[in-house]
C-alpha cells in the first residue's frame, strides 16, 4: 500500500470510503510527518490534538453512517491568517502575540464542517507581506525543494510567499491540502515555487471573515493542493455566500469537481503579448510557449490578447495595498489583545507596541499607504492607483470577449536562496508581476506545475479565468497538468 | 433682530454653522449586532466587530439607513441613492479599530433647509449642507484611576447622523433655536431622542466673525462636543467675543479646534499644532457603495409623521392660533400632542391659552417636562368644559386649577365636591343683587351721581356672599338693570 502522506485528497477520499484506513490512521501518519519536517519550519502552531479529535469524529460519521462531507477525514494545514477558535493565531507577527481567536474564521469552520481535520497554522509572511515568506515573526519557511544544480544548488531555497508555510507543508508531505490566501499572488507564487497547485478564486467566492485582513478589496482565501482535482474539491468546500462578508458574492457554488471533464476542445485561450517581458527568463518563456502547445494538443484555439495597463498593475498595486493596509493594521495598537510594550504616554505605548510588534516589511508598507492616503497626495497616488485599477479590470474584460482563459507564467523565476533579495524591496515586489493584474480585477487564477528549471525547480503556468467560472478555470488547468505530467514527488524525496 | 459685536474697530457680525451629532434610534449598532442601550454596564454591549477583533468586517444595519432616510426627508433634503462609506484614520484607545467608518465626499442625504422660529413670531430659512451615517466611538474613562484610563466600548460603532448646517446663523439666538428646531424635527420623526443631556446629540460649533456688512467668510474655530443649547449659545458669544478682540488687536484667528469650558462659560484651545489630523479618508474597502431604490425613499416617505412647521400651520390655519402660539405649541412633540388632546372636541384658542399661560408656568415651577406634568391633558380638558358649559366662572377654574397642581384630580370632582358650581339660578343672583344694593345705600348715591365704577364694589359684594360662585354675566346684567331703573 501507498504511505499515507503520498495519497491526494482523492485518493484518501476513496480509500476512507472503501475503508482501507481510517481518518485517524491517517491523521497520525500526518502527525508524524509534521514532527518529522520541523526543519522546513512550516508550521507556527501544530495542533495535533484538534487534528486527532476531529479524526475521531470522522471516524464517527462514518461508523454510524452519518453524512460525510466533500473533506471528511483530510488533514490540512491553515494558513495562520485564518481565526481558528481556541487556536492561537498570529498572521506570523509579533504584535499578535498570545492571541486566541473566540471564533472561527468562515472558511475554516466552511472547512471543519465539511470534515476537513486540521493539523496546524501554516506559517507565512507576516500579515500576508512578502513573497518569500522571510518576513515572519517565526522565522523563514524552508522549500521541501532543492536546486540540483545551478548557482543556488544545495542551499535553503525560500517556499515563495506569502502563504509559504501551506505551500511547503503540502509539497514536503505536512498536509494534504492546505488553505492560502491570496491578495497579489500569494498562493499562486509559493504554488509555483513549491511545484502544487494553488488557485486563488474570483473575489467574492469565498468569506473573508475572520481572516486576518491585509488588503480587504484584494485578499481572497484559496486552496494548495497537490492536484487540479484537489484544489476543486477544496474550493467547493471552502466557498459560499456569506453574509458576515458584505463583499461575499451571493452566487451559488457549482460542483467544481464534475466540471473537470478533461475535455477542453473547442475553447480559446489567450496569450497577453504585455506579459511577454523584456529579459524575461528564456526557461519561463520556454515553458509558457510549451503551455501553449499542450493546450492546442489538447484541442483549443490559441489567440493573441492585450492587456494594455499591465506595465502600471505592479505600481498600482503597491499603492492600494498598502494603503488598505494602514488602516488595517491600525487596530494592533496595544490595547485590547496580542502585544503591548508599555509606554510614559498613550502615544509612547502605540509606538513601542507597534515599533516592536511590526516587522520591517509591514513597517514600510504602512509607510507607503499612510504617505499614499496623505493629504495632498491622495489624488496623485491613491485615486490615480484606483483608476488604474479599472482600466486593468477593462482590459480584462475585453481580452474574455473572445477568450475562455488566459495563460501566462505565474513567477518570472524558480525558487531562489533564503537570503537573496532580501536587502531590495523592489526586485522582492517583482515576484508579483504576473500574479497582480488578477488580483486588481478580482478575477480568479490557478497556478499548476509545469516543469522543471534548468536546475531541477518547479516552474508553474498562470491561468487566468472569467469572474466566477472557477469551472472552466480549474476544467483547463487539469488539462495542462495531465499534459505536463510533473512528478510532484520530486519534493517530498528531496526533503527526506 | 441682528446681533452685533461693538469691537474697538467697529461692529462685527457673527457667522455660525453647527455639525451636530445626532445618534440614531436603532436596537443594534450601525455595523454590527450590539445593542445600543444607554446607561449599561461598561463594556457590556460590544460585538466582536466594536472591539476590531481581528478578520471581523462591518455589515450595515439597514434600520439605521431607513432612520437616515428618514431624517433627510424631515429636512426636506436631497436624498442620495448612491453613497459611499469611508474610513477616517486616527488613533485613540476608545477608536478600537483606528479608523472611524464615516461617509466622506459621497454623503447619504444632501442639501436641505431647517426653519427657525424666532421668538417674535418671525421664520428664518438655515441651509442644511448634508447629513452623513457615521460609527460613534466608545468612552475613555479618565477618572476611576489616578494612572490609568479605562475605555468602555459599549457606544462604540453605535450610529450617529452628523447633519452639517450652512453658515446661515448671526447670533447665539438663531443657533439655539437651530438646534431646538432640529431636536424637534428628529424627535417628530423619532429617529433620535435629541436627549443633549445623555450625549445622544452632541453639537460641534464653528466660529467666525467679520465685519457688519461684509459677505467675506473670515478663518473659524470649532468648538466640539457642545452638549447644552445653552451652552451651545454661550460659546458663541464667548467665541464671538474672543474673535473680534483678536481682529481689534491686530492678530489673525486661527483655525483650530476648542473645547468649551461650561464651568467658566469660556472655550479654549484644544489640540496644538503637532496633533493636526491628517484623518487620510478613503472607500472602505469592506463595505460595498450604499444603494437604494427610490421605492424604498418614497415608502419611507409615506410613513413620515405631520412635521412641526406642518402642525405649525395647521394650527394657525385650523386653530386660528397666532404663529408665536402655534410655533411654541408645535416645537415639543410632546407638548403638541398635549395641546391637541386639551382641545380635542373645545375652544383651541382658549386651550392654547391655558396650556401657554397656565400650565408652563407651573411646569417650569415645578421644573417638570410636559410628560410628567401633575395635570394630565384630559382633567385640563375637562376643565375647559366646565368653563365653556358655565359649570364654573374662569376665575372659580383659576382655583380648581391649583387644587389639581397639588392633587392631580379631577376636575368635575373637585368642583362637585367642593360645591364650587356656579350659581345660575337667576333668584339666588337677584337676592343677593338686592342685598347688595340696600346694603351699599351710599354707593348706590355715587352710582347714580355717574360713577359707573362703583358697580365694581357691588359686584364684589354679590361675590362675596355667593363665595364667587355667582355668575358674573348674570350679575352684571341683573345689577347695571336695578340700579339703573
Amino acid at each position: 500500500m501507498t504511505k499515507l502522506t503520498e495519497l491526494n485528497i482523492a485518493s484518501a477520499r476513496d480509500g476512507l470510503n472503501k475503508g482501507e484506513f481510517s481518518a485517524t490512521e491517517l491523521a497520525e501518519a500526518y502527525i508524524q510527518a509534521v514532527e518529522a519536517g520541523r526543519d522546513l519550519n512550516a508550521y507556527i502552531t501544530e495542533t495535533p490534538d484538534v487534528a486527532l479529535e476531529r479524526a475521531r469524529e470522522s471516524d464517527d460519521r462514518r461508523a454510524k453512517g452519518a453524512h460525510i462531507g466533500a473533506m471528511d477525514g483530510i488533514p490540512i494545514a491553515v494558513k495562520d491568517l485564518f481565526c481558528t477558535e481556541g487556536v492561537l493565531t498570529t498572521a506570523g507577527s509579533h504584535i499578535l502575540d498570545g492571541f486566541v481567536p473566540p471564533y472561527e474564521s468562515t472558511v475554516s469552520a466552511n472547512l471543519r464542517s465539511a470534515g476537513a481535520v486540521m493539523l496546524g497554522k501554516a506559517n507565512m509572511d507576516e500579515f500576508a507581506m512578502g513573497s518569500s515568506n522571510i518576513t515572519s515573526y517565526y522565522g523563514p519557511v524552508k522549500n521541501p525543494w532543492k536546486a540540483a544544480s545551478g548557482s543556488d544548488a544545495g542551499k535553503d531555497l525560500v517556499p515563495g510567499g506569502s502563504s509559504g508555510g501551506s505551500a511547503a507543508a503540502v509539497a514536503g508531505g505536512l498536509a494534504m491540502a492546505a488553505t492560502g490566501t491570496d491578495t497579489g499572488g500569494s498562493i499562486r507564487q509559493p504554488a509555483s515555487f513549491c511545484g502544487i497547485v494553488g488557485i486563488k478564486p474570483t473575489y467574492g467566492r469565498c468569506s473573508r471573515w475572520g481572516v486576518v485582513a491585509f488588503a480587504s478589496s484584494l485578499d481572497q482565501a484559496g486552496p494548495m493542493t497537490q492536484t487540479v482535482q484537489d484544489a476543486a474539491i477544496m474550493l467547493g468546500a471552502m466557498s459560499g455566500y456569506d453574509p458576515k462578508d458584505s463583499t461575499s458574492a451571493n452566487i451559488a457554488v457549482p460542483d467544481f469537481e464534475a466540471a473537470i471533464t478533461g475535455d477542453v476542445k473547442g475553447l480559446t485561450i489567450g496569450i497577453p503579448k504585455e506579459y511577454k517581458m523584456d529579459g524575461m527568463d528564456p526557461q519561463i518563456q520556454a515553458l509558457w510557449d510549451k503551455g501553449i502547445e499542450w493546450l492546442k494538443a489538447a484541442g483549443c484555439t490559441i489567440k493573441d490578447v492585450s492587456l494594455p495597463h499591465t506595465k502600471y498593475a505592479l505600481a498600482a498595486y503597491y499603492i492600494v495595498a498598502p494603503a488598505e493596509a494602514s488602516a488595517n493594521l491600525a487596530r494592533y495598537d496595544g490595547v485590547r489583545y496580542g502585544l503591548r510594550v508599555p509606554g510614559d504616554s498613550l502615544d509612547d505605548m502605540y509606538m513601542n507596541t507597534r515599533g516592536e510588534g511590526f516587522g520591517d516589511e509591514v513597517q514600510r508598507r504602512i509607510l507607503i499607504g499612510t504617505y499614499a492616503l496623505s493629504s495632498g497626495y491622495y489624488d496623485a497616488y491613491y485615486i490615480k492607483a484606483q483608476k488604474v485599477r479599472t482600466l486593468i479590470a477593462n482590459d480584462f474584460k475585453a481580452a474574455f470577449e473572445d477568450v475562455d482563459a488566459i495563460l501566462t507564467p505565474t513567477a518570472p523565476s524558480a525558487a531562489f536562496a533564503l537570503g537573496e533579495k532580501q536587502e531590495d524591496p523592489l526586485a522582492m515586489y517583482l515576484n508579483d508581476v504576473f500574479t497582480v493584474p488578477t488580483s486588481l480585477a478580482g478575477l480568479p487564477g490557478i497556478s499548476v506545475p509545469a516543469g522543471l528549471s534548468a536546475d531541477g525547480l518547479p516552474l508553474g503556468l498562470q491561468l487566468i479565468g472569467k469572474a466566477f467560472d472557477e469551472a472552466t478555470l480549474l476544467n483547463v488547468a487539469s488539462s495542462l497538468e495531465a499534459a505536463a505530467a510533473f512528478n510532484f514527488k520530486l519534493a517530498k524525496g528531496a526533503s527526506s | 433682530m441682528s446681533y452685533v459685536i461693538k469691537g474697538e474697530t467697529g461692529d462685527w457680525e457673527v457667522v455660525i454653522g453647527l455639525e451636530v451629532h445626532c445618534q440614531v434610534i436603532s436596537n443594534a449598532k450601525l455595523f454590527s449586532g450590539a445593542a445600543t442601550n444607554f446607561g449599561a454596564e461598561p463594556n457590556t454591549q460590544v460585538s466582536l466587530v466594536d472591539a476590531a477583533m481581528p478578520g471581523m468586517l462591518p455589515v450595515i444595519n439597514e434600520t439605521c439607513v431607513r432612520q437616515a432616510i428618514k431624517t433627510g426627508l424631515g429636512l426636506k433634503a436631497q436624498i442620495n441613492n448612491k453613497s459611499v462609506f469611508a474610513r477616517k484614520n486616527y488613533f485613540y484607545a476608545d477608536l478600537p479599530q483606528g479608523y472611524q467608518i464615516s461617509q466622506a465626499d459621497q454623503p447619504i442625504v444632501g442639501a436641505g433647509t431647517i426653519i427657525l422660529d424666532l421668538p417674535d413670531g418671525s421664520t428664518r430659512e438655515i441651509g442644511i449642507e448634508r447629513l452623513h451615517l457615521e460609527q460613534d466611538a466608545g468612552k475613555s474613562l479618565h477618572d476611576q484611576d489616578p494612572k490609568r484610563t479605562f475605555i468602555d466600548l459599549n457606544r462604540t460603532g453605535v450610529a450617529l447622523m452628523e447633519i452639517v448646517s450652512d453658515p446661515d446663523m448671526r447670533s447665539p439666538e438663531e443657533a439655539g433655536a437651530y438646534l431646538r428646531k432640529l431636536r424637534s424635527i428628529v424627535r417628530y420623526l423619532e429617529t433620535c431622542d435629541g436627549n443633549m443631556d445623555q450625549g445622544s446629540m452632541r453639537c460641534d460649533v464653528n466660529v467666525s466673525v467679520r465685519p457688519v456688512g461684509s459677505t467675506e467668510l473670515r478663518t473659524r474655530a470649532e468648538t466640539k462636543n457642545v452638549n447644552s443649547v445653552r451652552f451651545a449659545m454661550q460659546a458663541i458669544e464667548y467665541e464671538a467675543a474672543r474673535q473680534v478682540e483678536i481682529y481689534d488687536n491686530g492678530g489673525e484667528v486661527v483655525q483650530e479646534t476648542r473645547l468649551f469650558d461650561s464651568q467658566k462659560g469660556e472655550t479654549r484651545s484644544m489640540r496644538s499644532k503637532e496633533h493636526a489630523h491628517d484623518y487620510r479618508y478613503f472607500p472602505d474597502p469592506d463595505l460595498l457603495p450604499l444603494m437604494f431604490s427610490d421605492e424604498l425613499v418614497a415608502e419611507i416617505k409615506a410613513t413620515l409623521p405631520e412635521l412641526p412647521d406642518e402642525r405649525k400651520d395647521r394650527y394657525i390655519n385650523v386653530f386660528g392660533l397666532s404663529p408665536y402660539d402655534a410655533g411654541v405649541l408645535v416645537a415639543e412633540k410632546d407638548t403638541a400632542m398635549y395641546f391637541e388632546a386639551v382641545a380635542e372636541g373645545r375652544d383651541a384658542k382658549m386651550a392654547a391659552n391655558w396650556v401657554i399661560n397656565n400650565l408652563f408656568a407651573v411646569l417650569s415651577d415645578k421644573g417638570v417636562s410636559i410628560t410628567e406634568s401633575p395635570i394630565s391633558a384630559v382633567n385640563l380638558g375637562k376643565l375647559l368644559g366646565l368653563i365653556s358649559d358655565d359649570t364654573i366662572s374662569t376665575k372659580i377654574a383659576k382655583d380648581v386649577f391649583e387644587i389639581m397642581i397639588e392633587t392631580g384630580g379631577d376636575p368635575e370632582k373637585i368642583v362637585e365636591e367642593k360645591g364650587l358650581k356656579q350659581i345660575t339660578d337667576t333668584g339666588a343672583i337677584e337676592t343677593a343683587v338686592d342685598a347688595a344694593i340696600a346694603a351699599g345705600t351710599a354707593q348706590v348715591a355715587q352710582y347714580k351721581g355717574g360713577n359707573e365704577k362703583i358697580l365694581g364694589w357691588f359686584v364684589g359684594q354679590v361675590m362675596k356672599s355667593t363665595q364667587g360662585k355667582a355668575n358674573p354675566g348674570q350679575v352684571n346684567k341683573l345689577l347695571k338693570e336695578k340700579l339703573d331703573d
